[in-house]
Protein backbone atom coordinates (compact mmCIF):
# COMPACT_ATOMS: atom_id res chain seq x y z
CA UNK A 1 0.00 0.00 0.00
CA UNK A 2 1.66 3.28 -0.88
CA UNK A 3 2.08 6.15 1.50
CA UNK A 4 0.28 8.85 -0.61
CA UNK A 5 -2.92 6.90 -0.33
CA UNK A 6 -2.34 6.24 3.12
CA UNK A 7 -2.15 9.87 3.64
CA UNK A 8 -5.35 10.43 1.23
CA UNK A 9 -7.12 8.86 4.22
CA UNK A 10 -7.84 6.02 1.41
CA UNK A 11 -6.57 2.79 3.96
CA UNK A 12 -9.85 1.26 4.89
CA UNK A 13 -9.69 0.96 8.44
CA UNK A 14 -13.06 -0.61 8.45
CA UNK A 15 -14.51 -1.83 11.49
CA UNK A 16 -16.36 -5.24 10.89
CA UNK A 17 -19.08 -4.15 13.75
CA UNK A 18 -20.29 -2.11 11.51
CA UNK A 19 -22.85 -2.55 8.07
CA UNK A 20 -22.92 0.61 7.02
CA UNK A 21 -20.02 3.65 7.81
CA UNK A 22 -20.62 7.04 6.28
CA UNK A 23 -18.65 10.08 7.33
CA UNK A 24 -18.35 13.32 5.78
CA UNK A 25 -20.79 12.81 3.15
CA UNK A 26 -20.66 15.52 0.80
CA UNK A 27 -22.93 15.79 -2.26
CA UNK A 28 -23.87 18.53 -4.58
CA UNK A 29 -25.70 18.72 -8.13
CA UNK A 30 -23.99 21.53 -9.39
CA UNK A 31 -24.61 24.54 -7.01
CA UNK A 32 -27.20 23.07 -5.25
CA UNK A 33 -25.83 21.27 -1.99
CA UNK A 34 -27.76 17.99 -1.12
CA UNK A 35 -26.06 17.11 1.43
CA UNK A 36 -23.21 18.45 3.63
CA UNK A 37 -21.40 16.57 6.21
CA UNK A 38 -23.62 13.14 6.65
CA UNK A 39 -22.32 10.83 9.54
CA UNK A 40 -23.75 7.59 10.66
CA UNK A 41 -22.98 3.97 11.32
CA UNK A 42 -25.14 1.29 11.18
CA UNK A 43 -23.94 -2.09 12.72
CA UNK A 44 -25.43 -5.43 11.58
CA UNK A 45 -28.67 -6.39 12.10
CA UNK A 46 -29.53 -3.22 12.53
CA UNK A 47 -32.90 -2.11 11.27
CA UNK A 48 -32.50 1.89 10.27
CA UNK A 49 -35.62 4.63 9.32
CA UNK A 50 -34.25 7.34 7.47
CA UNK A 51 -37.24 10.13 8.44
CA UNK A 52 -36.51 13.63 6.55
CA UNK A 53 -38.88 16.15 4.78
CA UNK A 54 -39.25 15.57 0.87
CA UNK A 55 -35.97 16.96 -1.09
CA UNK A 56 -33.78 16.65 2.28
CA UNK A 57 -31.36 14.02 0.16
CA UNK A 58 -32.92 10.69 1.80
CA UNK A 59 -32.79 9.16 -2.03
CA UNK A 60 -29.37 10.48 -2.60
CA UNK A 61 -27.81 9.12 0.74
CA UNK A 62 -29.28 5.46 0.05
CA UNK A 63 -27.95 5.77 -3.90
CA UNK A 64 -25.13 6.86 -3.20
CA UNK A 65 -24.53 3.66 -0.71
CA UNK A 66 -26.45 1.50 -2.99
CA UNK A 67 -23.31 2.23 -5.46
CA UNK A 68 -25.63 4.34 -7.69
CA UNK A 69 -24.55 7.45 -7.45
CA UNK A 70 -20.98 9.15 -6.80
CA UNK A 71 -20.81 11.39 -4.16
CA UNK A 72 -19.04 14.96 -3.87
CA UNK A 73 -16.89 13.75 -1.02
CA UNK A 74 -16.50 11.54 2.04
CA UNK A 75 -16.09 8.75 3.33
CA UNK A 76 -18.63 5.55 2.83
CA UNK A 77 -18.24 1.77 3.37
CA UNK A 78 -20.76 -0.83 3.19
CA UNK A 79 -20.00 -4.50 4.04
CA UNK A 80 -16.49 -2.82 4.32
CA UNK A 81 -16.38 -1.57 0.40
CA UNK A 82 -16.63 1.87 -0.77
CA UNK A 83 -19.94 1.30 -2.97
CA UNK A 84 -18.15 3.34 -6.25
CA UNK A 85 -15.50 0.81 -6.21
CA UNK A 86 -17.82 -2.33 -5.03
CA UNK A 87 -17.62 -5.89 -7.29
CA UNK A 88 -20.01 -8.28 -7.86
CA UNK A 89 -19.62 -10.35 -5.07
CA UNK A 90 -20.38 -7.19 -2.72
CA UNK A 91 -23.49 -6.21 -5.02
CA UNK A 92 -24.87 -10.11 -4.12
CA UNK A 93 -24.76 -8.60 -0.51
CA UNK A 94 -27.02 -6.48 -1.31
CA UNK A 95 -30.88 -5.97 -1.51
CA UNK A 96 -32.47 -2.55 -3.32
CA UNK A 97 -35.94 -1.46 -3.38
CA UNK A 98 -35.88 1.43 -5.24
CA UNK A 99 -39.37 4.17 -4.97
CA UNK A 100 -40.54 3.33 -8.17
CA UNK A 101 -39.66 0.59 -10.86
CA UNK A 102 -42.20 -0.30 -13.38
CA UNK A 103 -40.57 -2.83 -15.62
CA UNK A 104 -40.93 -6.22 -16.68
CA UNK A 105 -44.32 -5.94 -17.05
CA UNK A 106 -45.17 -9.21 -19.54
CA UNK A 107 -43.08 -11.49 -16.72
CA UNK A 108 -45.45 -13.78 -14.92
CA UNK A 109 -44.59 -12.83 -11.17
CA UNK A 110 -42.98 -16.57 -9.96
CA UNK A 111 -41.19 -16.80 -13.39
CA UNK A 112 -39.52 -13.19 -12.90
CA UNK A 113 -38.62 -13.76 -9.47
CA UNK A 114 -36.92 -17.31 -10.17
CA UNK A 115 -34.97 -15.84 -12.65
CA UNK A 116 -33.50 -12.83 -10.53
CA UNK A 117 -33.14 -14.86 -8.08
CA UNK A 118 -30.78 -17.16 -10.04
CA UNK A 119 -28.56 -14.73 -10.54
CA UNK A 120 -27.42 -15.05 -7.15
CA UNK A 121 -26.99 -18.71 -6.93
CA UNK A 122 -22.68 -18.81 -7.33
CA UNK A 123 -22.93 -16.38 -3.95
CA UNK A 124 -24.54 -19.29 -2.08
CA UNK A 125 -22.63 -20.21 0.49
CA UNK A 126 -23.53 -23.13 3.43
CA UNK A 127 -24.29 -20.53 6.24
CA UNK A 128 -26.49 -18.49 3.97
CA UNK A 129 -28.27 -20.65 0.97
CA UNK A 130 -28.58 -18.54 -2.07
CA UNK A 131 -31.19 -17.53 -3.73
CA UNK A 132 -34.51 -17.94 -1.15
CA UNK A 133 -37.07 -20.46 -2.38
CA UNK A 134 -39.23 -18.88 -5.08
CA UNK A 135 -42.65 -20.13 -3.83
CA UNK A 136 -42.12 -19.49 -0.25
CA UNK A 137 -40.86 -15.95 -0.91
CA UNK A 138 -44.70 -15.34 -3.11
CA UNK A 139 -46.31 -16.48 0.19
CA UNK A 140 -44.24 -14.20 2.66
CA UNK A 141 -44.90 -11.24 0.66
CA UNK A 142 -48.68 -12.25 0.17
CA UNK A 143 -48.81 -12.65 -3.97
CA UNK A 144 -49.50 -16.25 -3.75
CA UNK A 145 -52.69 -16.16 -5.65
CA UNK A 146 -51.36 -13.86 -8.39
CA UNK A 147 -48.43 -15.45 -8.80
CA UNK A 148 -49.13 -16.89 -12.40
CA UNK A 149 -50.27 -13.37 -13.02
CA UNK A 150 -48.34 -11.10 -15.52
CA UNK A 151 -46.78 -8.39 -13.38
CA UNK A 152 -48.53 -5.45 -15.25
CA UNK A 153 -51.62 -6.98 -14.39
CA UNK A 154 -50.62 -6.36 -10.61
CA UNK A 155 -52.16 -3.53 -8.81
CA UNK A 156 -49.92 -0.78 -7.25
CA UNK A 157 -50.06 -2.54 -3.88
CA UNK A 158 -49.15 -6.08 -5.19
CA UNK A 159 -46.32 -4.13 -7.63
CA UNK A 160 -44.49 -3.05 -4.67
CA UNK A 161 -44.87 -6.12 -2.96
CA UNK A 162 -43.09 -8.21 -5.62
CA UNK A 163 -40.18 -5.17 -5.59
CA UNK A 164 -39.75 -6.11 -1.90
CA UNK A 165 -39.51 -9.92 -2.87
CA UNK A 166 -37.05 -9.20 -5.80
CA UNK A 167 -35.19 -6.86 -2.97
CA UNK A 168 -34.81 -10.12 -0.85
CA UNK A 169 -34.82 -12.91 -3.45
CA UNK A 170 -30.69 -12.92 -2.74
CA UNK A 171 -31.08 -13.11 1.01
CA UNK A 172 -29.22 -9.73 1.02
CA UNK A 173 -26.73 -9.05 4.35
CA UNK A 174 -27.98 -5.40 3.79
CA UNK A 175 -31.52 -4.34 2.45
CA UNK A 176 -31.86 -0.80 1.15
CA UNK A 177 -35.69 0.33 1.21
CA UNK A 178 -36.92 3.56 -0.39
CA UNK A 179 -40.37 4.02 0.78
CA UNK A 180 -40.87 0.90 0.72
CA UNK A 181 -44.88 0.92 1.77
CA UNK A 182 -46.14 3.85 -0.20
CA UNK A 183 -49.41 2.89 -1.67
CA UNK A 184 -49.61 -0.17 0.80
CA UNK A 185 -53.26 -0.80 2.25
CA UNK A 186 -53.46 -1.38 6.33
CA UNK A 187 -53.19 -5.38 6.04
CA UNK A 188 -50.35 -5.06 3.33
CA UNK A 189 -48.74 -2.91 5.56
CA UNK A 190 -48.77 -5.21 8.75
CA UNK A 191 -47.93 -8.28 6.82
CA UNK A 192 -44.50 -6.19 5.23
CA UNK A 193 -43.88 -4.99 8.82
CA UNK A 194 -43.59 -8.62 10.30
CA UNK A 195 -41.79 -9.69 7.24
CA UNK A 196 -39.30 -6.81 7.86
CA UNK A 197 -39.23 -8.31 11.49
CA UNK A 198 -38.45 -11.52 10.50
CA UNK A 199 -36.08 -11.00 8.29
CA UNK A 200 -34.07 -8.85 10.77
CA UNK A 201 -34.71 -11.49 13.55
CA UNK A 202 -34.01 -14.86 11.44
CA UNK A 203 -31.65 -13.60 8.59
CA UNK A 204 -30.09 -10.74 10.78
CA UNK A 205 -30.35 -8.43 7.66
CA UNK A 206 -28.86 -4.74 8.49
CA UNK A 207 -32.22 -3.05 6.94
CA UNK A 208 -31.84 0.96 5.69
CA UNK A 209 -35.63 2.33 5.04
CA UNK A 210 -36.52 5.48 4.21
CA UNK A 211 -40.07 5.89 5.14
CA UNK A 212 -42.82 8.95 5.62
CA UNK A 213 -44.86 7.14 8.07
CA UNK A 214 -43.63 7.93 11.41
CA UNK A 215 -45.93 5.38 12.53
CA UNK A 216 -43.95 2.45 10.70
CA UNK A 217 -40.43 4.16 11.53
CA UNK A 218 -41.12 3.36 15.14
CA UNK A 219 -42.80 -0.24 14.76
CA UNK A 220 -39.96 -1.21 12.41
CA UNK A 221 -36.66 0.56 13.48
CA UNK A 222 -34.22 -0.24 15.96
CA UNK A 223 -33.12 3.36 15.65
CA UNK A 224 -34.53 6.26 13.67
CA UNK A 225 -32.08 8.92 11.55
CA UNK A 226 -33.57 12.03 10.82
CA UNK A 227 -32.23 13.94 7.77
CA UNK A 228 -32.77 17.93 7.53
CA UNK A 229 -30.39 20.63 5.79
CA UNK A 230 -28.29 18.02 4.45
CA UNK A 231 -27.42 16.59 7.77
CA UNK A 232 -28.24 14.32 10.02
CA UNK A 233 -30.18 16.33 13.40
CA UNK A 234 -31.40 13.13 15.06
CA UNK A 235 -29.72 9.88 15.95
CA UNK A 236 -31.61 7.30 18.16
CA UNK A 237 -34.35 5.06 19.13
CA UNK A 238 -38.13 6.62 18.95
CA UNK A 239 -38.29 6.43 22.76
CA UNK A 240 -34.82 8.50 23.22
CA UNK A 241 -35.65 11.14 20.45
CA UNK A 242 -38.80 11.65 22.28
CA UNK A 243 -37.24 12.33 25.88
CA UNK A 244 -34.50 14.70 24.46
CA UNK A 245 -37.19 16.83 22.49
CA UNK A 246 -39.34 17.38 25.76
CA UNK A 247 -39.77 14.83 29.06
CA UNK A 248 -43.49 15.95 29.38
CA UNK A 249 -46.03 13.78 29.29
CA UNK A 250 -49.69 14.75 29.11
CA UNK A 251 -52.17 13.24 31.50
CA UNK A 252 -55.72 13.77 30.89
CA UNK A 253 -58.62 12.41 33.42
CA UNK A 254 -62.24 13.44 33.89
CA UNK A 255 -63.48 14.02 37.57
CA UNK A 256 -67.23 15.23 38.56
CA UNK A 257 -67.82 15.37 34.49
CA UNK A 258 -64.76 17.94 34.15
CA UNK A 259 -62.24 17.28 31.82
CA UNK A 260 -58.29 18.10 33.25
CA UNK A 261 -55.08 18.25 31.12
CA UNK A 262 -51.80 18.13 32.83
CA UNK A 263 -48.70 18.32 31.50
CA UNK A 264 -45.80 16.60 33.39
CA UNK A 265 -42.15 15.42 33.64
CA UNK A 266 -43.30 12.61 35.99
CA UNK A 267 -46.40 10.96 35.14
CA UNK A 268 -45.90 7.84 37.42
CA UNK A 269 -46.10 10.04 40.62
CA UNK A 270 -48.73 12.49 39.73
CA UNK A 271 -50.89 9.92 38.52
CA UNK A 272 -49.90 8.07 42.34
CA UNK A 273 -50.94 11.74 43.63
CA UNK A 274 -53.96 11.86 42.09
CA UNK A 275 -55.53 8.53 43.35
CA UNK A 276 -54.24 8.94 46.85
CA UNK A 277 -56.02 12.61 46.50
CA UNK A 278 -59.47 11.60 44.91
CA UNK A 279 -59.89 8.07 44.32
CA UNK A 280 -62.41 6.53 42.83
CA UNK A 281 -63.51 9.70 41.28
CA UNK A 282 -61.26 9.94 38.80
CA UNK A 283 -62.31 8.53 35.12
CA UNK A 284 -60.82 8.40 31.65
CA UNK A 285 -57.47 8.35 32.78
CA UNK A 286 -54.78 8.70 30.01
CA UNK A 287 -50.85 9.29 30.28
CA UNK A 288 -49.73 10.31 26.54
CA UNK A 289 -46.05 10.84 26.02
CA UNK A 290 -45.19 12.71 23.27
CA UNK A 291 -45.06 10.83 19.60
CA UNK A 292 -42.74 10.50 17.33
CA UNK A 293 -44.50 12.70 14.81
CA UNK A 294 -44.42 15.59 17.89
CA UNK A 295 -41.01 14.73 18.49
CA UNK A 296 -40.05 14.93 14.71
CA UNK A 297 -42.25 18.21 13.96
CA UNK A 298 -40.01 19.95 16.87
CA UNK A 299 -36.84 18.90 15.68
CA UNK A 300 -37.72 20.10 12.37
CA UNK A 301 -38.91 23.18 13.71
CA UNK A 302 -35.71 23.61 16.18
CA UNK A 303 -33.84 23.23 12.63
CA UNK A 304 -35.27 25.73 10.89
CA UNK A 305 -34.91 27.93 13.36
CA UNK B 1 -19.74 -21.99 -11.00
CA UNK B 2 -17.83 -18.78 -12.62
CA UNK B 3 -21.03 -16.17 -12.19
CA UNK B 4 -20.01 -14.41 -15.32
CA UNK B 5 -20.70 -17.28 -17.50
CA UNK B 6 -23.76 -18.24 -15.37
CA UNK B 7 -25.21 -14.74 -15.95
CA UNK B 8 -24.42 -15.34 -19.60
CA UNK B 9 -26.68 -18.59 -19.59
CA UNK B 10 -29.46 -16.38 -18.04
CA UNK B 11 -29.05 -14.13 -20.60
CA UNK B 12 -29.77 -16.87 -22.96
CA UNK B 13 -32.76 -17.80 -21.38
CA UNK B 14 -33.81 -14.30 -20.55
CA UNK B 15 -33.47 -13.65 -24.54
CA UNK B 16 -35.89 -16.74 -24.96
CA UNK B 17 -38.45 -15.49 -22.69
CA UNK B 18 -38.18 -12.53 -23.73
CA UNK B 19 -38.94 -13.54 -27.45
CA UNK B 20 -41.52 -15.78 -26.28
CA UNK B 21 -43.26 -13.02 -24.74
CA UNK B 22 -43.29 -10.21 -27.58
CA UNK B 23 -44.54 -13.61 -29.97
CA UNK B 24 -48.00 -12.88 -26.97
CA UNK B 25 -47.48 -9.05 -27.48
CA UNK B 26 -50.44 -7.54 -30.05
CA UNK B 27 -48.40 -4.40 -30.05
CA UNK B 28 -45.08 -5.61 -31.74
CA UNK B 29 -46.74 -8.99 -33.37
CA UNK B 30 -48.71 -6.34 -35.03
CA UNK B 31 -45.69 -4.07 -36.28
CA UNK B 32 -43.90 -7.47 -37.09
CA UNK B 33 -47.50 -8.35 -39.05
CA UNK B 34 -48.02 -5.00 -41.09
CA UNK B 35 -44.39 -4.28 -42.17
CA UNK B 36 -44.26 -8.19 -43.07
CA UNK B 37 -47.53 -7.54 -44.79
CA UNK B 38 -45.85 -4.10 -46.88
CA UNK B 39 -43.13 -5.89 -48.46
CA UNK B 40 -45.06 -8.75 -49.14
CA UNK B 41 -47.85 -6.74 -50.95
CA UNK B 42 -44.65 -4.95 -52.89
CA UNK B 43 -43.48 -8.50 -54.08
CA UNK B 44 -46.83 -9.55 -54.96
CA UNK B 45 -47.14 -6.06 -57.78
CA UNK B 46 -43.66 -6.70 -58.98
CA UNK B 47 -43.93 -10.60 -59.70
CA UNK B 48 -44.76 -10.12 -63.26
CA UNK B 49 -42.68 -6.98 -63.86
CA UNK B 50 -39.17 -7.30 -65.46
CA UNK B 51 -36.28 -5.48 -64.82
CA UNK B 52 -35.63 -3.80 -68.08
CA UNK B 53 -33.40 -5.42 -70.38
CA UNK B 54 -33.31 -8.81 -68.59
CA UNK B 55 -35.64 -11.79 -67.71
CA UNK B 56 -35.36 -11.08 -64.01
CA UNK B 57 -38.49 -10.15 -62.17
CA UNK B 58 -38.56 -7.17 -60.56
CA UNK B 59 -39.64 -8.91 -57.36
CA UNK B 60 -36.81 -11.18 -57.36
CA UNK B 61 -34.25 -8.03 -57.20
CA UNK B 62 -36.13 -6.71 -55.07
CA UNK B 63 -36.51 -9.54 -52.46
CA UNK B 64 -32.88 -9.26 -51.41
CA UNK B 65 -32.54 -5.34 -50.49
CA UNK B 66 -35.85 -6.34 -48.20
CA UNK B 67 -33.65 -9.24 -46.05
CA UNK B 68 -31.02 -6.94 -45.98
CA UNK B 69 -32.92 -3.82 -44.75
CA UNK B 70 -35.11 -5.97 -42.58
CA UNK B 71 -31.94 -6.82 -40.52
CA UNK B 72 -30.38 -3.80 -40.17
CA UNK B 73 -33.90 -2.42 -39.26
CA UNK B 74 -34.07 -5.23 -36.46
CA UNK B 75 -30.63 -4.87 -35.45
CA UNK B 76 -30.51 -0.80 -35.30
CA UNK B 77 -33.99 0.03 -34.29
CA UNK B 78 -34.92 -2.85 -32.25
CA UNK B 79 -32.12 -1.90 -29.97
CA UNK B 80 -32.27 1.74 -29.86
CA UNK B 81 -36.09 1.16 -28.59
CA UNK B 82 -35.37 -1.69 -26.42
CA UNK B 83 -32.39 -0.06 -24.68
CA UNK B 84 -34.16 3.56 -24.24
CA UNK B 85 -37.31 1.77 -23.40
CA UNK B 86 -35.47 -0.09 -20.93
CA UNK B 87 -33.69 2.40 -19.13
CA UNK B 88 -37.08 5.13 -18.34
CA UNK B 89 -38.91 1.32 -17.05
CA UNK B 90 -35.87 0.50 -15.19
CA UNK B 91 -35.04 -2.89 -16.27
CA UNK B 92 -32.16 -1.86 -17.01
CA UNK B 93 -31.40 -0.25 -13.37
CA UNK B 94 -32.95 -3.78 -12.39
CA UNK B 95 -30.34 -5.46 -13.73
CA UNK B 96 -27.29 -3.34 -12.11
CA UNK B 97 -28.70 -4.00 -8.68
CA UNK B 98 -28.24 -8.05 -9.00
CA UNK B 99 -24.71 -9.14 -9.24
CA UNK B 100 -23.39 -9.71 -12.91
CA UNK B 101 -27.04 -8.18 -14.26
CA UNK B 102 -25.67 -5.85 -16.78
CA UNK B 103 -24.29 -9.23 -18.71
CA UNK B 104 -27.40 -11.27 -18.03
CA UNK B 105 -29.21 -8.35 -19.34
CA UNK B 106 -26.88 -7.78 -22.54
CA UNK B 107 -26.98 -11.13 -23.64
CA UNK B 108 -30.83 -11.35 -23.24
CA UNK B 109 -31.01 -8.79 -25.33
CA UNK B 110 -29.08 -9.67 -28.41
CA UNK B 111 -30.58 -12.79 -28.00
CA UNK B 112 -34.26 -11.86 -28.19
CA UNK B 113 -33.29 -9.31 -30.94
CA UNK B 114 -31.62 -11.60 -32.89
CA UNK B 115 -34.68 -14.03 -32.74
CA UNK B 116 -36.69 -11.19 -33.70
CA UNK B 117 -34.62 -10.69 -36.82
CA UNK B 118 -34.30 -13.87 -37.80
CA UNK B 119 -37.92 -14.48 -37.60
CA UNK B 120 -38.20 -11.87 -39.42
CA UNK B 121 -35.74 -12.76 -42.23
CA UNK B 122 -37.55 -16.26 -42.02
CA UNK B 123 -41.29 -14.68 -42.87
CA UNK B 124 -39.88 -12.64 -45.60
CA UNK B 125 -37.84 -15.99 -47.19
CA UNK B 126 -41.13 -18.01 -46.86
CA UNK B 127 -43.67 -15.21 -49.08
CA UNK B 128 -40.52 -15.14 -51.28
CA UNK B 129 -40.28 -18.43 -52.21
CA UNK B 130 -43.83 -18.78 -52.89
CA UNK B 131 -44.07 -15.63 -54.85
CA UNK B 132 -40.93 -15.23 -56.75
CA UNK B 133 -40.15 -18.67 -58.32
CA UNK B 134 -36.22 -17.61 -59.23
CA UNK B 135 -36.01 -18.26 -55.47
CA UNK B 136 -35.68 -21.79 -55.84
CA UNK B 137 -32.41 -21.75 -58.30
CA UNK B 138 -30.47 -20.23 -54.82
CA UNK B 139 -28.96 -23.44 -54.25
CA UNK B 140 -26.84 -23.89 -50.72
CA UNK B 141 -24.27 -21.65 -51.24
CA UNK B 142 -26.39 -18.97 -51.81
CA UNK B 143 -28.53 -20.00 -48.48
CA UNK B 144 -24.76 -20.25 -46.68
CA UNK B 145 -24.41 -16.66 -47.76
CA UNK B 146 -27.66 -15.29 -46.67
CA UNK B 147 -27.19 -16.62 -43.45
CA UNK B 148 -23.28 -14.95 -43.01
CA UNK B 149 -24.32 -11.90 -44.14
CA UNK B 150 -27.26 -12.05 -41.81
CA UNK B 151 -25.34 -12.77 -39.09
CA UNK B 152 -22.79 -9.75 -40.12
CA UNK B 153 -25.29 -7.32 -40.66
CA UNK B 154 -26.84 -8.45 -37.11
CA UNK B 155 -23.32 -7.86 -36.00
CA UNK B 156 -23.18 -4.45 -37.74
CA UNK B 157 -26.06 -2.89 -36.40
CA UNK B 158 -26.51 -4.23 -33.21
CA UNK B 159 -23.80 -2.36 -31.56
CA UNK B 160 -24.32 0.94 -33.05
CA UNK B 161 -28.00 0.40 -32.10
CA UNK B 162 -26.76 0.12 -28.09
CA UNK B 163 -24.73 2.83 -28.99
CA UNK B 164 -27.51 5.04 -29.54
CA UNK B 165 -29.95 3.95 -27.15
CA UNK B 166 -27.40 4.99 -24.49
CA UNK B 167 -27.04 8.63 -26.01
CA UNK B 168 -30.23 9.52 -26.40
CA UNK B 169 -32.35 11.38 -23.94
CA UNK B 170 -35.38 10.15 -24.15
CA UNK B 171 -37.38 6.75 -26.14
CA UNK B 172 -38.53 9.74 -27.86
CA UNK B 173 -35.47 10.70 -29.22
CA UNK B 174 -34.30 8.16 -30.05
CA UNK B 175 -36.92 6.67 -32.25
CA UNK B 176 -36.60 9.75 -33.84
CA UNK B 177 -32.89 9.66 -34.31
CA UNK B 178 -32.98 5.81 -35.30
CA UNK B 179 -35.74 6.11 -37.50
CA UNK B 180 -34.22 8.96 -39.55
CA UNK B 181 -30.82 7.44 -39.78
CA UNK B 182 -32.45 4.37 -41.29
CA UNK B 183 -34.53 6.32 -43.79
CA UNK B 184 -31.37 8.60 -44.29
CA UNK B 185 -29.00 5.26 -45.26
CA UNK B 186 -31.79 3.30 -46.99
CA UNK B 187 -32.49 6.10 -49.46
CA UNK B 188 -28.90 5.84 -50.74
CA UNK B 189 -28.23 2.38 -50.43
CA UNK B 190 -30.22 0.74 -53.35
CA UNK B 191 -32.48 -1.16 -51.41
CA UNK B 192 -35.35 -0.55 -53.35
CA UNK B 193 -33.69 1.16 -56.71
CA UNK B 194 -30.52 0.10 -57.79
CA UNK B 195 -27.81 2.52 -56.41
CA UNK B 196 -26.11 3.17 -60.22
CA UNK B 197 -29.31 5.16 -60.58
CA UNK B 198 -28.07 7.72 -57.74
CA UNK B 199 -25.54 10.64 -58.55
CA UNK B 200 -22.15 9.36 -57.90
CA UNK B 201 -21.34 11.54 -54.49
CA UNK B 202 -23.95 9.91 -53.13
CA UNK B 203 -23.22 6.45 -53.96
CA UNK B 204 -19.94 6.72 -52.42
CA UNK B 205 -21.80 7.70 -49.33
CA UNK B 206 -24.52 4.77 -49.53
CA UNK B 207 -21.66 2.55 -49.82
CA UNK B 208 -19.88 4.12 -46.61
CA UNK B 209 -22.77 2.10 -44.83
CA UNK B 210 -23.55 -1.35 -44.24
CA UNK B 211 -26.79 -1.14 -45.47
CA UNK B 212 -26.15 -1.60 -49.16
CA UNK B 213 -23.62 -3.92 -48.51
CA UNK B 214 -26.65 -5.98 -46.75
CA UNK B 215 -28.33 -5.30 -49.60
CA UNK B 216 -25.32 -6.31 -51.95
CA UNK B 217 -24.31 -9.38 -50.52
CA UNK B 218 -28.27 -10.53 -50.04
CA UNK B 219 -28.61 -10.33 -53.81
CA UNK B 220 -25.15 -12.37 -54.81
CA UNK B 221 -26.56 -15.24 -52.41
CA UNK B 222 -30.33 -15.48 -54.17
CA UNK B 223 -30.00 -13.75 -58.18
CA UNK B 224 -28.16 -15.48 -60.95
CA UNK B 225 -24.49 -14.39 -61.41
CA UNK B 226 -25.65 -12.58 -64.61
CA UNK B 227 -27.54 -10.07 -62.30
CA UNK B 228 -24.06 -8.92 -61.23
CA UNK B 229 -23.74 -6.97 -64.41
CA UNK B 230 -25.99 -4.53 -62.85
CA UNK B 231 -23.88 -3.91 -60.02
CA UNK B 232 -21.71 -1.20 -59.35
CA UNK B 233 -18.08 -2.62 -61.15
CA UNK B 234 -20.48 -5.15 -62.84
CA UNK B 235 -19.48 -7.24 -59.78
CA UNK B 236 -21.22 -8.92 -56.43
CA UNK B 237 -17.71 -7.58 -54.68
CA UNK B 238 -17.67 -10.07 -52.03
CA UNK B 239 -14.88 -8.98 -50.23
CA UNK B 240 -15.53 -5.59 -49.79
CA UNK B 241 -18.47 -6.80 -48.78
CA UNK B 242 -17.12 -8.92 -45.85
CA UNK B 243 -14.68 -6.15 -45.50
CA UNK B 244 -16.74 -3.35 -44.87
CA UNK B 245 -19.74 -5.08 -42.70
CA UNK B 246 -16.45 -6.80 -40.53
CA UNK B 247 -15.35 -3.01 -39.99
CA UNK B 248 -18.87 -1.94 -39.18
CA UNK B 249 -19.20 -4.49 -36.63
CA UNK B 250 -15.77 -4.32 -35.44
CA UNK B 251 -15.96 -0.25 -34.77
CA UNK B 252 -19.73 -1.03 -33.15
CA UNK B 253 -18.26 -3.79 -30.93
CA UNK B 254 -15.21 -1.78 -29.73
CA UNK B 255 -17.06 1.68 -29.16
CA UNK B 256 -20.28 -0.12 -27.65
CA UNK B 257 -18.76 -1.41 -24.60
CA UNK B 258 -17.42 1.71 -22.70
CA UNK B 259 -20.63 4.10 -24.18
CA UNK B 260 -22.93 1.04 -22.44
CA UNK B 261 -21.25 1.13 -19.00
CA UNK B 262 -20.85 4.85 -19.21
CA UNK B 263 -24.74 5.28 -19.54
CA UNK B 264 -25.49 1.94 -17.09
CA UNK B 265 -23.24 3.67 -14.31
CA UNK B 266 -25.44 6.71 -14.43
CA UNK B 267 -28.27 5.03 -14.18
CA UNK B 268 -29.80 5.71 -11.15
CA UNK B 269 -33.42 5.86 -8.99
CA UNK B 270 -33.55 9.59 -9.05
CA UNK B 271 -32.80 10.11 -12.88
CA UNK B 272 -35.13 7.50 -13.84
CA UNK B 273 -37.87 9.35 -11.73
CA UNK B 274 -36.40 13.16 -13.66
CA UNK B 275 -37.35 11.42 -17.26
CA UNK B 276 -40.15 9.69 -15.79
CA UNK B 277 -41.68 13.46 -14.49
CA UNK B 278 -40.70 14.78 -18.15
CA UNK B 279 -42.47 11.81 -19.79
CA UNK B 280 -45.66 12.37 -18.17
CA UNK B 281 -45.50 16.58 -18.71
CA UNK B 282 -45.62 15.56 -22.02
CA UNK B 283 -48.63 13.32 -22.21
CA UNK B 284 -50.28 15.55 -19.98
Amino acid sequence: MSVTSALDGDINVTNTDTAIEVSGLHMSYGPLEVLRGVDFTVAPGEVIALLGPNGAGKTTTIEILEGFRMPSAGHVRVLGTEPAKGDERWRAGLGVVLQSWRDHGRWPVHKLLEHLGRYYAPYSTPGRPRPLDTGELIEAVGLTEQAGRRVSRLSGGQRRRLDVAIGIVGRPEVLFLDEPTAGFDPQARRDFHDLVHRLSDLDDTTILLTTHDLDEAEKLADRILILAGGKIVADGSADRLSREVSRDAQVRWSRGGEQFVHATEDATAFVRDLFAQYGEQIGDLEVRRATLEDTYMAILKKEEG
Amino acid sequence: MNPTLHAARLGLSRGWTEFKHSLTNAQDIGFTIVSTTAFVVVLYFQRDAKVPGTDLSLAAATLPGILGLGMAFNGLVGAVGALAVEREDGTLLRAKALPQGMVGYLVGRIVSLSLTAVGGLLIVIVAGLILVPELAGAGAGGWLTVAWVALLGLLATLPWGAVIGSLATSPQTAAGLSMLTMGGISAVSGIFYPITALLPWLQVIGQAFPLYWLGLGMRSALLPDAAAAAELGGSWRPLETLGVLLAWSVAGLVLAPPILRRMARRESGSLMQVRRERALQRIG
